[in-house]
């Protein structure tokens, strides 16, 4: 499967300065694609066009040849770089991850999810514990792509390294795409198979 | 002679007493046991855990700990007690703070007027040339705090720091947000202020900056310190590493192994008994479960634990 961003260009609103110009890339199922831009570059921007979030003005978007659907769960989903403001703070864990489906046998210790924790609050734990939430929560929802804004950057290394290595075990057994987005080339070398600098594109 | 530390931190604890139910009380302890000293001339670097008590020991220095925490141990300024008077009195002047988050910049006051702070004569040509080398420009000065990106907004925090040329500055995760040369511009600020004389206590988690940049390197962990060695031991990498969690952190890095030690850091209030490492600790030994070590001087260095070698 091939995901496609065509000749996109877009801007936040009319007459404002476009924050990104006739841009195209391409991913295919199984690759892990890091993206690299300076800060302000719209790299988020970027994400969330991929992921649907957002429309591009010109151009288009294209799962296997096809616009994303617009019902239903999208095949591209977004990881955020702020876990604990990607749940629903009044949502038990529980909830959250059931919110992409029935939750599987073995998903928990996949993701290294304690049970003792699907009974807590958000708040009730760290952002490197609420990242595995997210990430089970958008593998489990049988998106093709996954865009993984800067997932880790809030996080300790150690943590760092618990979370790249479920996602890349998890997503490489599931042949997913992953679209990397991150400042730090050390990571990107490490878990991406093809870098992207979009300075270089223009 | 023994250099006198500008900043010295001796058996720092801090505990929040907090509602358990309708009138019971109860008391959540987050840092214990944290001793750390900052010499003038020098960087330290905080590294460690989310989590783990680094911005709260911030907080503690400057006297900003909400009103129903309690602290325990001693913190000397200089060779002298700091009291809650005498932190009300140095801070801003003798102790500034790069604060954690952006939402520290008055919203109603324009940026320059704010950076300048209270100092009298207003220290307009300093804050010219100090926002000049961080790249913010000329212009910044006159927009509100809602105009600036996240970047420029840090960039803005650092150099009030800066301006008010405090003898010891406590940066708590001053780069995010900002790019590569940026980072590295303002961290060569600190360097040039140290050189100085001055002392700065850099709280990050950007290990790869401390390293760089720092001369030594505090590592927490749950509230308080299990490493504290000079930054060239981190460079080195795990040979000359003393805690085994301080291994686990070099080893962790995308450029060394990216290899993740397992488990997780324990919360407040659910602490282990003894060593608060041992549950991860490939080589604990049933002493570490019953017993707490303290800190001990090894190898030009000090670290908690006792099998550390």
């Amino acid at each position: 499967m091939r995901l496609e961003a065509k000749g996109i260009s877009f801007r936040y609103q009319k007459k404002q300065p476009w924050i990104l110009k006739d841009l195209s890339l391409s991913i295919e199922s199984g690759e892990r694609l890091c993206i690299f831009a300076p800060s302000g570059y719209g790299k988020t921007t970027l994400g969330l066009l991929l992921a649907g979030y957002l429309m591009p003005e010109q151009g288009s978007i294209l799962l296997s040849g096809k616009p994303l659907p617009k019902k239903g769960i999208c095949p591209v989903q977004m990881i955020h770089q702020h876990p604990e403001r990607a749940i629903n703070p009044r949502w038990r864990l529980k909830k959250v991850l059931e919110e992409s489906g029935k939750i599987e046998e073995g998903t928990l210790e996949a993701f290294g999810i304690e049970t003792a924790w699907l009974d807590r609050f958000p708040r009730e734990l760290s952002g490197g514990e609420l990242q595995r939430f997210c990430v089970a929560r958008a593998l489990a929802s049988g998106a093709e792509f996954l865009v993984c804004d800067e997932i880790s950057t809030m996080l300790d290394v150690i943590t760092q390294a618990q979370i790249w290595e479920l996602l890349l075990s998890e997503s490489e057994k599931r042949k997913r795409g992953l679209i990397i987005i991150t400042h730090n080339r050390n990571l990107a070398k490490r878990v991406g198979t093809r870098l992207l600098d979009l300075t270089e594109n223009q | 002679m023994e250099q006198q530390p500008l900043l010295k931190v001796e058996d720092l604890s801090v505990t929040f007493r907090m509602y358990d139910g309708a009138l019971a009380q109860k008391d959540l302890s987050v840092i214990t046991d944290l001793s750390l000293t900052v010499y003038p001339g020098e960087i330290v670097a905080v590294a460690g855990s989310s989590g783990s008590g680094k911005s709260l020991l911030a907080s503690a220095v400057l006297g900003l700990l909400p009103g129903n925490a309690v602290t325990g141990g001693k913190m000397y300024y200089r060779g002298e007690l700091l009291t809650s008077e005498k932190q009300k009195a140095l801070r801003g002047k003798e102790i500034a703070l790069v604060p954690q988050s952006v939402s520290f910049l008055d919203p109603l006051m324009k940026v320059g007027p704010q950076a300048d702070g209270a100092k009298k004569p207003l220290p307009t040509k300093r804050r010219k040339s100090i926002f000049q080398r961080l790249g913010l420009p000329e212009k910044t000065e006159k927009l509100y705090p809602f105009a600036l990106s996240g970047g420029m907004a840090r960039r803005v925090l650092v150099s009030t720091a800066l301006i008010s040329d405090a003898d010891l500055m406590i940066a708590d995760e001053p780069t995010p947000g900002m790019t590569l040369n940026q980072a590295l511009e303002a961290l060569t600020i600190f360097r040039e202020m140290a050189n100085e004389g001055k002392g700065i206590l850099l709280i990050t988690h950007d290990i790869d900056l401390a390293f760089a940049f720092a001369d030594r390197i505090a590592v927490f962990y749950a509230g308080t310190t299990l490493e504290i060695a000079s930054a060239k031991d981190f460079q080195n990498g795990p040979d000359t590493l003393r805690h085994p969690y301080s291994k686990a952190l070099w080893q962790a890095l995308p450029q060394n192994g990216f290899v993740p030690l397992k488990g997780f850091q324990p919360y407040a209030g659910h602490l282990p008994q003894g060593c608060l490492f041992a549950p991860r600790c490939p080589y604990k030994k049933e002493r570490c479960e019953r017993e707490t070590p303290s800190m001990r001087e090894m190898r030009g260095g000090e670290v908690r634990c006792f099998y550390a070698t």
